[in-house]
């Protein structure tokens, strides 16, 4: 009769609780906690017993273990193996930057390289071909990666680093040196690093004049090397009246 | 004629429940559970040595996952085998006829009972962290000098590396984590007493606490389900309905995955969530109670 009574009990606190818990498990995902999706392509991806200890409270030891997998492949320069185990841990731990940023960088610089340089295929089209496969799936993970750390300098550091150097896309990198310099932990030279690409972006070469500017006569820790540099390039191009420059012409 | 005028027992005695505590906690000590220490020192430092390779980013978060991993698992398995054991044995002893046949309400051994184990897995924990923060603050110490060393030439490049270190190492935000891994141990132990009041031997109570344990990590996942409706029929929506209310959510308190990631915890949010383990724990104390309390021995 008692246990009877006990099944009710548990019941009733069940429904009094309810609400709570899902008004917290609604705060923790607006805090971006718990923001992993274990659904079920995961379990085939990872297999029945890493799923069930990812479930059970251990996804992010699983999601080392499966690092250091991918570490493994590297060293045997697997690529399409790394690929599919960074899709994997990603999808583990997506709050972790550092997961996303890696496995960006192994795709769009490390593997993009291998492809191109790959000695067993001969024509020059598939291995650009290649290459150009490897810069997607490098973007593909900054992307996703911005999209659940939306926090992360870094990645957006990362982003703009792969838009100059993979895509040749100063504006875009520029862009993102914008989004990310205002971002918490962000170090200084992001803000320079706005202004330094938007110099090599066409059509905005006054409005990075103008930052530049800024930026030299707002402290002397500012005015590097390559901040001057493109500030004389630019008073020439721009054609700034001489009481106005910052660099004196030579005439 | 004279007669001995009759003494008033106060409701509940917090000195005889620390009694028990006590007690309790003397009795898990003498079992050599602390043994555990020694394998989690090993998963610590093992893990540290093995890492030195990588990152100290990749180094850092092993660390730290592996540590608080290991911490999980040997807090949630000692709170269900010890408390699973505490009713089973004292009956065996005959311990528990001698304290209930004193003035000790039954409530009280309870709570004192529940207590000791509390306190076991307290200090399990206390020891766990101080491990695991002397293992991670050396490496720490030891990745700043070698970054202080490298980058000396460039202050701004210095500083955020630095930050960069100190990010990804020691952070406040990990002893949160310790303490909802502590809550979540707690809450485990106190459900572990209730089945054990009602569980026919100590093998049961143990198996149902572990099955507790796997379902109530996807008890949000049935929740979600049951909530959403859709086109399920109607056993599934009873089936995940009735895991929902039974089953306690246990990943409310597995923030520790993103709080090594970096994420921080907002005190509201953890006190918020500390008040829940806690209306959890005090409910299954109660449910424990009044079952027990009519418990032929």
């Amino acid at each position: 009769m008692r246990l009877a009574v006990l099944i009710f009990l548990v019941l009733g606190f069940g429904l009094l609780r309810l609400p709570l818990e899902t008004g917290l498990e609604k705060a923790h995902q607006a805090a971006f906690f718990r923001t992993a999706k274990l659904d079920l392509s995961l379990r085939e991806r990872i297999g029945q017993s890493n799923f069930i200890a990812a479930l059970s409270g251990f996804r992010a030891p699983i999601a080392d273990i499966l690092w250091i997998q991918a570490h493994t492949a590297w060293e045997k320069t697997e690529y399409g193996v790394m690929a599919r185990i960074f899709d994997n841990v990603t999808s583990l731990q997506p709050r972790n930057f550092y997961f996303w940023d890696n496995a960006a960088w192994h795709m769009a610089w490390n593997g993009s390289v291998f492809a191109f340089e790959n000695p067993k295929q001969p024509r020059l089209a598939i291995r650009t071909k290649e290459q150009r496969e490897f810069f997607d799936l490098g973007e593909d993970f900054l992307i996703r990666g911005i999209r659940n750390n939306p926090d992360s300098y870094q990645l957006r550091q990362t982003y703009a680093l792969f838009l100059e150097q993979k895509r040749h896309d100063e504006c875009g990198a520029s862009e993102q040196y914008r989004l990310g310099m205002r971002l918490p932990g962000a170090p200084p030279y992001m803000e320079r690093a706005v202004a330094i690409h938007l110099a090599r972006c066409p059509g905005s070469e006054k409005v990075a004049y103008d930052q530049l500017r800024n930026l030299w006569l707002r402290s002397p820790e500012e005015r590097k090397p390559t901040v001057i540099t493109l500030i004389k390039a630019l008073e020439k191009q721009l054609d700034i009246p001489e009481e106005q420059r910052i660099y004196k012409s030579d005439r | 004629m004279s007669t001995t005028p009759i003494k008033k027992r106060p409701f509940f005695s917090p000195a005889r429940v620390w009694a028990i505590a006590g007690n309790t906690l003397t009795e898990l000590v003498r079992l050599k559970v602390f043994y555990f220490l020694l394998l989690f020192a090993l998963v610590i430092i093992g893990s540290s040595l093995f890492m030195i390779q990588f990152t100290f980013q990749q180094e850092f978060q092993v660390l730290k996952d592996a540590s608080l991993g290991a911490m999980t698992i040997f807090t949630s398995l000692l709170a269900i085998l010890a408390t699973a054991n505490l009713l089973p044995k004292d009956i065996e002893d005959r311990t528990l006829y001698t304290i209930l046949a004193k003035p000790v309400p039954r409530f009280e051994y309870l709570v004192g009972k529940l207590l000791g184990v509390f306190l076991l897995l307290l200090i399990s924990v206390v020891c766990m962290t101080v491990v695991f923060v002397i293992v991670l603050w050396l490496r720490q110490t030891t990745v700043l000098a070698q970054v202080q060393a490298e980058f000396s030439a460039s202050p701004e490049d210095l500083a955020v590396k630095v930050r960069e270190v100190r990010a990804a190492g020691l952070v406040p935000a990990i002893f949160q984590g310790v303490a909802l891994i502590y809550l979540k141990a707690c809450l485990l132990a106190s459900l572990t007493l209730l089945v054990s009041t009602f569980a026919t031997s100590a093998i049961f109570t143990t198996i149902v606490a572990v099955v507790v344990y796997f379902i109530g990590h996807l008890q949000s996942t049935a929740r979600e389900y049951w909530l959403a409706g859709g086109n399920a029929g109607w056993a599934t929506r009873v089936f995940t309905a009735l895991i929902s209310l039974i089953f306690p959510d246990l990943q409310l308190f597995n923030l520790v995955d993103d709080i090594v990631a970096g994420n921080a915890v907002v005190l509201s949010l953890f006190l918020k969530t500390c008040g829940l383990g806690c209306l959890y724990i005090i409910f299954y104390t109660l449910a424990a109670q009044f079952i027990f309390v009519k418990k032929e021995l």
